[in-house]
């Protein structure tokens, strides 16, 4: 199975995922071997979701689990 | 409050104690106040989920509300053959989703659903080699802001399946049930998001000189760069 570039970016999610039957990502790996665009696509975007997954990028409002409960505590007490 | 900052907010319910399930029988049995901690473990998925919506941190806070409102309301309906987890996260989806159609009629703006296509092709940003790009000047708030607003960037559709799936890291069938579509669809949608997200950020992070990735050594190891 041979690959051109288009064929691997449609795959790199699912590559990403180890998501891909074993024979494509042997495919796709050969193809990453000897093509440092796509290599340097997968490495980025890999990366990225690294970033993207950190605690720190999206974090929570200040109180928004103490206003919550207190809101819940509420509806509760109200028998809502 | 710094500890709920960054409190993992785990799916699956297979945390340590009682189980879902059990609450779920004792709350519904008369124990109310058990609500509480059904929804704690979740909280957080339910805020982001929204966010991945609205786009908006009091929007969002408001919505999250709301959802645990109705879920406490609703709760006879839930069915034990779906996770929790999933059926209050797509309940914050809905929620959001209604919101945010309530406002666009506010604003007389056009509602437009159609939503993009979705097989059509895609470019990456090809750029010459990832591992030299020097990262080491961004500070973290600028990193944060760079990334936030890449995501807001995205259309909907691709903000909600980037933010549970690689943010709230949902299981690809969790984010299917959470947002009510195929497994496939899903895979599709991560596919552009992630390719989208590469190509927006790709270029910028490679035009920062210096240590970007060392801010995220602690979590990523050294070496994955």
């Amino acid at each position: 199975m041979v690959l051109n570039c288009k064929h691997v970016w449609d795959q790199i999610s699912n590559y990403i995922e180890d998501d891909v039957a074993p024979d494509l990502r042997e495919a796709i790996e050969e193809h990453l071997a000897h093509c440092r665009h796509c290599a340097a696509v997968l490495d980025s975007t890999r990366n990225i979701l690294y970033l993207i997954a950190d605690d720190r990028v999206f974090e929570l409002p200040v109180g928004y689990s103490d206003r919550l409960h207190a809101r819940l505590r509420e509806e509760i007490a109200s028998g809502g | 409050m710094e500890v709920e900052a960054h409190s993992s907010g785990s799916l699956a319910g297979d945390s340590p104690g009682i189980g879902d399930a059990e609450l779920i029988a004792r709350i519904l049995a008369g124990e109310r106040e058990l609500f509480h901690e059904l929804v704690r473990p979740y909280e957080k998925n339910v805020y982001f989920a929204a966010f991945s919506v609205l786009q908006n941190e009091q929007d969002a806070e408001d919505a999250a509300q709301e959802t645990v409102l109705k879920a406490l309301k609703n709760l006879r309906n839930f069915r034990a053959e779906s996770k929790f987890s999933t059926w209050l996260v797509s309940i914050a989806i809905n929620e959001a989703r209604a919101r945010l159609r309530h406002a666009r009629v506010l604003k007389f703006e056009s509602v437009d659903e159609s939503p993009p296509d979705e097989e059509g092709g895609f470019t990456p940003s090809v750029i010459s080699d990832w591992r030299e790009v020097p990262l080491e000047a961004l500070e973290r708030k600028e990193l944060r802001e760079l990334l936030q607003k890449a995501i807001a960037s995205l259309p909907e559709i691709y903000r909600e399946v980037l933010l549970l799936r690689d943010v709230e890291e949902f299981s690809i069938a969790e984010s299917a049930a959470a947002l009510g579509v195929s497994e496939g669809v899903v895979k599709t949608r991560l596919l552009r998001a992630r390719l989208m997200m590469q190509k927006v950020l790709a270029p910028k992070l490679k035009s920062k000189r210096s240590g970007l990735f060392g801010l995220f050594r602690n979590r990523a190891g050294g070496s994955w760069f």
